[in-house]
């Protein structure tokens, strides 16, 4: 009278109302993107209040040529800029990592509390010093100042990230290369960078994302030549009389890179935030 | 090669005392096994002479030189890891490479030495695989291997074998004696088991809570234990303690346990006088039966009931209970079978007997 434990799940009229509220919700929260898309499609004539649910009548496609010829040097700029703080805060996260969980020192674990400090104020609390300090430094108006910027506050999350990522190295494997004759940085290039490879995954997707959706740093320390997309994408909708098939299709190109980036190298963040949660 | 010279060495954590000035000599080309329960130091007075712990007082030397400020690259020792600490991104021939590259050796030595170590531990065929690709019996040999290419002053061992099978560990230990008898590198091996150090050590070192109990060679510290926790802690089953009081019957000396006499021998531990308390310690195979018991004098007869026997097929664990009261472990040949609850004759080697100090804990001889 056992049941087999393998057979096709049975259904419930406890699933079906589950995966009917499940579909109803992701269509809701699709409704931005089907309003986003649709209207990029349509030729500004067509677009209006009362037909915007509407697929367009013919499928408008220039409005993403124009978009792109009018965003073209705010992407060269969020382009420049995401490289150089990605870059720049992911090695220096990961010497500090380093630091912090193989080269612990009298009160490093005190600078370290201080690094995630960091974490929790909101950019909103330090622009106004941090546009003083920029221009004191010289830096404010353009990428330079702007890169500072991002390296210096995602330093607090990469620190963190890499930091935990290395305690899961055997310290045993540290002091081994020690033996063997390798010093402080023969450590970290020889035998900590190449193990580094999840960590660096992980941080480097988290900082893309927040250097590039960023907006409000790149709208108060950069003149106009040097805006990131977010801050092009905003000039774009302000103004009188807006052809909303523009900002549409600029949106959908702003989004397009990280939405990639997450469904190509979605599964090794995954991996690499639940790294050491489960023994292998 | 070098001797290696511990002078009072202390450490602290804090306020933390874990090695109370601790004073050891290893001499030249000598496998010294440092060995004690968990908690005892064991591993921190290695990690001190491989300099991955510094010195909270005192000196270590090895050959001429004082190493207390000495990085740990600089003092040519290498050192086997307990979970190997085999770099997982490399090969096996990288891996025992590693070092001589640091080292900016050429490739031609590089290449020789490490072709030299994976041709003794049997490593050849497995050259271009990575660690996770190799059982644990072969990851130990690289681990092995990785020091060997260095030709150190000094191995280092921190439990080495504790992660492999029981079957296994008997193997990598007969290796490791042989490797021994071949490079003749001074080594200092850390264990908990005791069995690991009666075996491979030429001197055994026995610590608890940071002081050393007794350094000796393994017959030494087994028949001649310091004090009732080496006597305890050396030798497999435990050394049997009991209780008793010296009397002086026709001016011969006896432990009195119970209502059994244990003739004390004559010359040994002066300080026991009629009256004293004492505690006798008899190791389990130096209680006899059957034939053997024949050899020893009638004396050192007795009687007692078996209580529980485990055959092991070699020989036989006996728990023998003699005067109802006093309960004995007895290792005797496998041949000899042996009921609970039968009486049986025993015989003891009272010559091996040694006598303890109830309040000090410390042997009398």
């Amino acid at each position: 009278m056992s049941k087999p434990t393998t057979t096709t799940s049975r259904i419930t009229i406890g699933t079906i109302s589950m995966y009917g509220a499940l579909f109803f919700l992701a269509l809701f929260f699709l409704m931005p993107a089907y309003m986003a898309i649709v209207t990029a499609l349509k030729p500004p004539a067509e677009i209006n209040l009362s037909t915007a649910w509407e697929l367009p009548s013919k499928f408008h496609w220039s409005s993403f040529s124009d978009a792109l010829s009018l965003l073209k040097s705010n992407i060269v700029s969020s382009v420049i800029l995401t490289v150089c703080a990605t870059t720049l805060s992911t090695v220096l996260g990961s010497l500090n990592g380093y630091v912090f969980s193989k080269w612990k020192f009298k009160g490093s674990e005190f600078i370290f509390t201080l690094f995630l400090f960091g974490m929790f104020i909101p950019y909103q609390v330090i622009l106004i010093p941090l546009f003083q300090t920029l221009r004191a430094m010289n830096l404010y108006g353009g990428l330079p100042g702007l890169i500072l910027a991002h390296v210096v506050y995602g330093l607090p999350i990469t620190t963190l990230i890499f930091r935990n990522f290395y305690s899961q190295i055997p310290t045993a494997l540290i002091e081994s290369a020690r033996l063997d004759g390798a010093g402080f940085f023969s450590v970290y290039t020889r035998i900590v960078f190449p193990l580094s490879i999840p960590g660096f995954v992980v941080t480097g997707l988290w900082q893309v994302t927040q250097v590039w959706n960023e907006f409000l740093w790149g709208i108060c320390l950069t003149r106009h030549a040097d805006n990131p997309i977010t801050v092009g994408l905003a000039q774009l909708a302000g103004g009188q009389a807006v052809s909303w098939n523009l900002p549409m299709a600029g949106s959908i190109m702003a989004a397009a890179p990280v939405l990639l980036i997450y469904i190509f190298l979605g599964r090794y963040f995954i991996r690499g935030l639940l790294a050491g949660s489960v023994k292998e | 090669m070098a001797n290696v010279e511990i002078k009072k060495v202390v450490k602290k954590y804090g306020p933390v005392e874990v090695i109370h000035g601790v004073d050891l000599s290893v001499h030249e080309n000598e496998f010294i096994v440092l060995v004690g329960p968990s908690g005892c130091g064991k591993s921190t007075l290695l990690r001190m002479v491989a300099g991955l712990e510094t010195l909270s007082g005192g000196e270590i030397s090895i050959g001429d030189r004082v190493v207390n400020n000495v990085s740990p690259k600089d003092r040519n020792v290498a050192m086997v890891f307990q979970n190997y600490a085999l770099y997982p991104h490399m090969t096996v021939r990288e891996n025992m490479g590693f070092s001589l590259k640091m080292r900016k050796k050429s490739k031609e030595e590089q290449n020789e030495r490490v072709m030299e170590a994976a041709r003794i531990l049997e490593l050849e065929p497995y050259l271009e695989r990575k660690p996770s690709e190799l059982s644990g019996g072969q990851r130990q040999r690289v681990a092995m291997g990785r020091a060997m290419v260095r030709k150190p002053d000094v191995f280092l061992f921190d439990e080495p074998l504790s992660n492999l099978d029981a079957q296994l560990r008997t193997q990598m230990r007969m290796e490791l004696r042989k490797m021994h008898m071949r490079l003749k590198t001074t080594t200092i091996y850390v264990t908990h088991d005791q069995i690991e150090a009666m075996t491979l050590a030429d001197r055994i070192v026995i610590l608890k809570d940071g002081y050393i109990q007794q350094v000796g060679t393994p017959i030494e510290v087994f028949e001649k234990p310091n004090n009732v926790f080496v006597a305890k802690f050396i030798g497999n089953p435990p050394m049997n303690i009991l209780e008793g009081v010296c009397n002086v019957i026709d001016g011969k000396r006896f432990v009195v346990i119970g209502k059994t006499r244990f003739p004390i021998q004559d010359g040994v531990a002066a300080e026991i006088v009629d009256g004293s308390p004492v505690l006798a310690g008899i190791r389990p195979d130096s209680i006899k039966m059957g034939q053997n018991v024949e050899r020893l004098p009638k004396d050192w007869w007795c009687h007692g009931e078996v209580v529980v026997s485990e055959i092991l097929g070699a020989h036989s664990l006996l728990e023998i209970i003699i005067d109802g009261e006093n309960d004995l472990l007895a290792e005797v040949e496998g041949r000899i079978v042996a009921h609970p609850g039968e009486t049986v004759r025993i015989g003891f080697e009272f010559d091996r007997m040694v006598l303890f100090d109830p309040e000090t804990k410390m042997a009398l001889y």
